[in-house]
C-alpha cells in the first residue's frame, strides 16, 4: 500500500499477510497491565466519522492510542458539515493542521477514494457507502486465523444482505485473495449475481441451507434497513428464511464459527441462542479490531 | 454584405451527393455555388487546401442553461463551445429556470441568441408545462416563437396517457417528439449503469431496461400516434435493436447517440470520478458494440452531444451527490472520427451525414447542405491535426468531462456561420 489503506480489493497477498502477522504480535499486549507502546509517539490522527459508529471508531482511537500516537475523534454533527461546508472543503481544512492520517467513514460509497485523490494526507477508509470496509475484513480474516490454521481451502458463507454490505465486499477480496471457498447467500434481491465474478472462487445461493452446508465460517451480516431504499424483502420472511438459527448449525462442520461484524440484531439475521453460543467468536472480532488496526496504523504511519 | 470563398477544399455535402476537390462561395450569408475555381473577386479568401469542407454541423442536443442557471453556462458560452467544436447549429434542450414550456421564454432564448450567440441557436419546447409531466405545454405558441421540437429531457413523461397526447397532438405543428428514455422508477437512485462495475464499487445502479422499458412505450404509442419520434442519447443494445425494428416497419422514428456512449464503457471510469458520471450511464460493452453496429447499420440517425455543463464545485463532490452530465461540444467531432472513421466503423461522409443533413431533417432545418441557397454554414476539417483537449482552456463555462487532457487526431479547424468566420484553431 503506497498510502493509506482505501481497500481491500487493491491490495497484495503479501501486503495483508503482514498486517495479519503485525496484528497476532499485538494481541498479547490487550492482556498486559500496561498496554502502550511508542511506536508512533508524536503523531497524530484524526478519526472522522460522516456516520454513526460505536465500535469502529472506539477501536481505532485505542489502536492510536497503544502506539503512543495522539487521536482526535470528529463525528459529523456538530462539525462544520451540518453549517453546510462540503467534503472536500472540510478535509482540506483538517488536512492544512498536518494530521499524519485521516480515518474516515462516510455513507458515500468512494467518499474516501475521491479524497484521495485531492488530499496529501494519508486516508484510512473505516467504510465507505456500501463499498468496502478494509479493516473489518482485516479482523475478520485474523478471527479465523485464530481458529484454523490457514484460509486457503476453507469454506466460508457470508449470509444477509450483501449488496448493501461494505463487510462482504471487503471480505470477498481478501479470502478470494487467500483461495477460500466462498459462498454467499441472501434473497436475489439483495444478491445481484454479478457479486459472482468480482473475485474468483466465489459462488452464490439463494438458500440458506445449502451456503452452511459444510461451511468452517458462517459469516452473518446486519440487515441494513438504513440502506434500502425500497422493501426489497418482506421484513417478516427475513428472520425465517435467511436469519441463522441453532437448527442450522449441525448442517456446518463440526466446530464451524459464526461471525457477525456487529451491531447484532437478535432476532432478525441470528438468533440469540446462536449469537452466544460456543459456536460465536463475535467477541473476539471486536477484540482483534483493535489489534488489526494497530498494524494498519503502524503500516501507514511508521517511516 | 460579406463575401467569402472558400479554396481548394475537398467538398462533402451527403445531401447532394458531392464529394469532389472545389471552392465554396458563400455572398450574403448564403451559399451562392460550388464548383471549381470560382471566380469572386473582392471575396475574402479561405485556403482549404487539404482540408474536407463539409456543411455546418448541426447538434440537435445541447443544455445551455439560460436563463436560469447562467453560473453553470449561457447561450453566449455555450455557443462559443459550439463553435469551437465545429458546429454551427445547436438545438437547446428546455429544462432552464423557467422551463421553456411556452412563447415568452422561447422568445427570450431566441432574442438572447440573436444578440449574443455565436452560432444559430434553435429552442426545443418542454412537452408539459413545467416539464411536470403533466398538463400540455403551449406547443403550437412555442413552435411560431421558433422551437423546432418538443421534449421534457432529463425529466421524462412517466404518464403514457400524456405521451400519446403529446404525440398527438405534436402532429398538428410537424413536430418531432423527443424523449429521455428512462423509467423514473425503474433508476430511482442509480448512479451508474448497473452491472458488474456498479456492484464492484458499491454504487446505486441505473438498469439498463430503465431505458428499454420507455423506448418500448413510446414506440407504441409512435405506432398508434402516427407522430414523429426521437430517442435520445440512446445507450443501451435492446433499445438500439427496438429502433431498428421500428424503422424496419416504416415508423418515422429516428434516433442519436452520444459521443461519450460510443467512446466509452462503465469499466472506462476511474473509480468515482464524476466526469464519467452522466444520464444515461455509461454502458456495459456490449451496449457500446451494439451503438456501433447501430451507427454502421443507419439505425442510429445522428450524433447528438448532450453539452451539459455543470460548474466545478458540484462535481467536487461525493459522486452520489454529484450532477449528472458532461460537457461534450468540443470533443464530439474528433472522437467520432476517432472511433467511428478512422476504425473503419463508417465513411467520413456517413459521419457528416450524422451531423449535417440527418438532423437537419428531423427537425426540419433548412440546412444541413451547401445546396445553393443554403444558409453559408461551413465546418472545416482536417483530418490530419493533432490537438489536445485542454477543458481549462474550454469556451465554455464548466470543465465537466473525461475528455480532458486526450489528445486526438483530426477535428474541425474552422467553424463559418452565414458567411462570417466565427471560430479558427489556429486563432484559438
Amino acid at each position: 500500500m503506497t498510502k493509506g489503506l482505501l481497500g481491500i480489493e487493491g491490495l497484495e497477498r503479501i501486503e495483508i499477510e503482514q498486517i495479519l502477522d503485525r496484528a497476532k504480535d499485538f494481541q498479547p499486549l490487550e492482556h498486559q497491565p500496561f498496554k502502550r507502546l511508542d511506536t508512533l509517539r508524536g503523531k497524530m490522527v484524526v478519526n472522522l466519522f460522516f456516520e454513526a459508529s460505536t465500535r469502529t471508531r472506539t477501536s481505532f482511537e485505542i489502536a492510536a492510542k497503544r502506539l503512543g500516537a495522539d487521536a482526535i475523534s470528529i463525528t459529523a454533527s456538530g462539525s462544520s458539515v451540518s453549517k453546510g461546508e462540503s467534503l472536500v472543503d472540510t478535509l482540506t481544512t483538517l488536512a492544512a493542521m498536518r494530521p499524519d492520517a485521516i480515518i474516515m467513514r462516510h455513507s458515500a460509497s468512494g467518499a474516501p477514494h475521491f479524497l484521495a485523490r485531492h488530499l496529501p494526507t494519508p486516508i484510512i477508509n473505516a467504510g465507505d457507502g456500501t463499498h468496502e470496509h478494509p479493516t473489518q475484513a482485516l479482523l475478520d480474516a485474523r478471527t479465523i486465523l485464530d481458529h484454523r490454521e490457514s484460509l486457503e481451502g476453507l469454506r466460508v458463507a457470508i449470509i444477509g444482505d450483501i449488496a448493501h454490505s461494505r463487510v462482504a465486499r471487503s471480505n470477498i477480496h481478501l479470502m478470494s485473495k487467500f483461495g477460500v471457498d466462498l459462498v454467499l447467500c441472501g434473497p436475489p434481491s439483495l444478491l445481484p449475481r454479478e457479486l459472482g465474478e468480482i473475485a474468483p472462487n466465489v459462488s452464490l445461493t439463494y438458500d440458506i441451507r445449502e451456503a452452511i452446508r459444510d461451511a468452517d465460517v458462517i459469516m452473518m451480516l446486519r440487515v441494513q434497513l438504513e440502506r434500502q431504499h425500497e422493501a426489497a424483502f418482506p421484513a417478516t420472511e427475513y428472520f425465517q428464511f435467511y436469519g441463522l438459527r441453532l437448527e442450522h448449525l449441525g448442517l456446518a462442520k463440526p466446530n464451524a464459527i459464526v461471525m457477525h461484524p456487529g451491531p447484532i440484531n437478535r432476532g432478525r439475521e441470528i438468533s440469540s441462542e446462536v449469537a452466544d453460543s460456543q459456536s460465536s467468536v463475535i467477541l473476539n472480532q471486536v477484540e482483534n479490531g483493535v489489534a488489526v488496526r494497530m498494524a494498519v496504523l503502524e503500516k501507514i504511519l511508521r517511516d | 454584405m460579406a463575401k467569402l470563398l472558400i479554396r481548394n477544399g475537398r467538398v462533402i455535402d451527403p445531401a447532394s451527393g458531392l464529394d469532389k476537390v472545389a471552392d465554396v462561395f458563400i455572398k450574403d450569408g448564403r451559399i451562392a455555388a460550388v464548383g471549381e475555381r470560382l471566380e469572386a473577386p473582392g471575396a475574402e479568401r479561405f485556403d482549404a487546401s487539404g482540408r474536407i469542407v463539409a456543411p455546418g454541423f448541426i447538434d440537435m442536443h445541447v443544455h445551455l442553461r439560460e436563463p436560469g442557471f447562467e453560473h453553470a453556462e449561457t447561450i453566449e458560452t455555450g455557443s462559443r463551445a459550439a463553435a469551437a467544436g465545429g458546429f454551427t447549429s445547436v438545438c437547446c434542450m428546455p429544462n432552464t429556470q423557467p422551463v421553456n414550456d411556452c412563447a415568452t421564454v422561447t422568445n427570450y432564448i431566441v432574442e438572447r441568441a440573436r444578440l449574443t450567440a455565436a452560432v444559430n441557436v434553435f429552442p426545443i419546447g418542454a412537452i408539459t408545462k413545467n416539464s411536470a409531466g403533466e398538463a400540455l405545454a403551449a406547443i403550437g405558441a412555442m413552435k411560431e416563437a421558433g422551437a423546432v421540437a418538443i421534449s421534457d429531457d432529463g425529466n421524462p413523461v412517466m404518464n403514457a396517457r400524456v405521451m400519446r397526447r403529446a404525440m398527438e397532438f405534436a402532429k398538428a405543428f410537424d413536430l418531432p417528439v423527443i424523449n429521455h428514455c428512462e423509467d423514473l422508477n425503474l433508476s430511482a437512485g442509480g448512479d451508474m449503469h448497473e452491472g458488474f462495475e456498479s456492484v464492484r464499487l458499491g454504487l446505486r445502479g441505473i438498469p439498463s431496461a430503465s431505458e428499454d422499458v420507455m423506448v418500448a412505450r413510446d414506440l407504441l404509442l409512435a405506432q398508434i400516434t402516427g407522430a414523429r419520434y426521437h430517442v435520445a442519447h440512446i445507450s443501451t443494445r435492446r433499445s438500439v435493436q427496438m429502433v431498428a425494428q421500428a424503422k424496419a416497419q416504416g415508423l418515422p422514428v429516428t434516433c442519436e447517440v452520444t459521443p461519450h456512449h460510443f467512446s466509452l464503457s462503465d469499466s472506462d471510469m476511474p473509480p468515482y470520478d464524476s466526469a464519467y458520471k452522466m444520464k444515461p450511464p455509461l454502458r456495459a460493452g456490449k451496449d457500446v458494440a451494439e451503438l456501433l453496429d447501430g451507427i454502421a447499420s443507419g439505425t442510429v440517425d445522428c450524433i447528438a452531444t448532450d453539452h451539459a455543463p455543470h460548474p466545478g464545485s458540484e462535481k467536487m463532490q461525493e459522486f452520489e451527490r454529484c450532477p449528472f452530465g458532461i460537457i461534450g461540444l468540443e470533443t464530439a467531432v474528433g472522437l467520432a472520427l476517432e472511433k467511428l472513421v478512422r476504425t473503419g466503423m463508417i465513411t467520413l461522409t456517413r459521419m457528416i451525414e450524422m451531423f449535417t443533413v440527418n438532423p437537419a431533417r428531423i427537425l426540419r432545418l433548412d440546412r444541413g447542405t451547401l445546396a445553393p441557397g443554403a444558409p453559408g454554414d461551413v465546418t472545416i476539417l482536417d483530418l490530419k491535426c493533432e490537438w489536445t483537449y485542454d477543458a481549462n482552456r474550454s469556451y465554455s463555462k464548466s470543465k465537466n468531462t473525461p475528455f480532458d487532457g486526450r489528445t486526438f487526431q483530426g477535428g474541425p479547424i474552422a467553424t463559418i456561420v452565414s458567411g462570417a468566420v466565427v471560430w479558427r484553431r489556429d486563432q484559438g
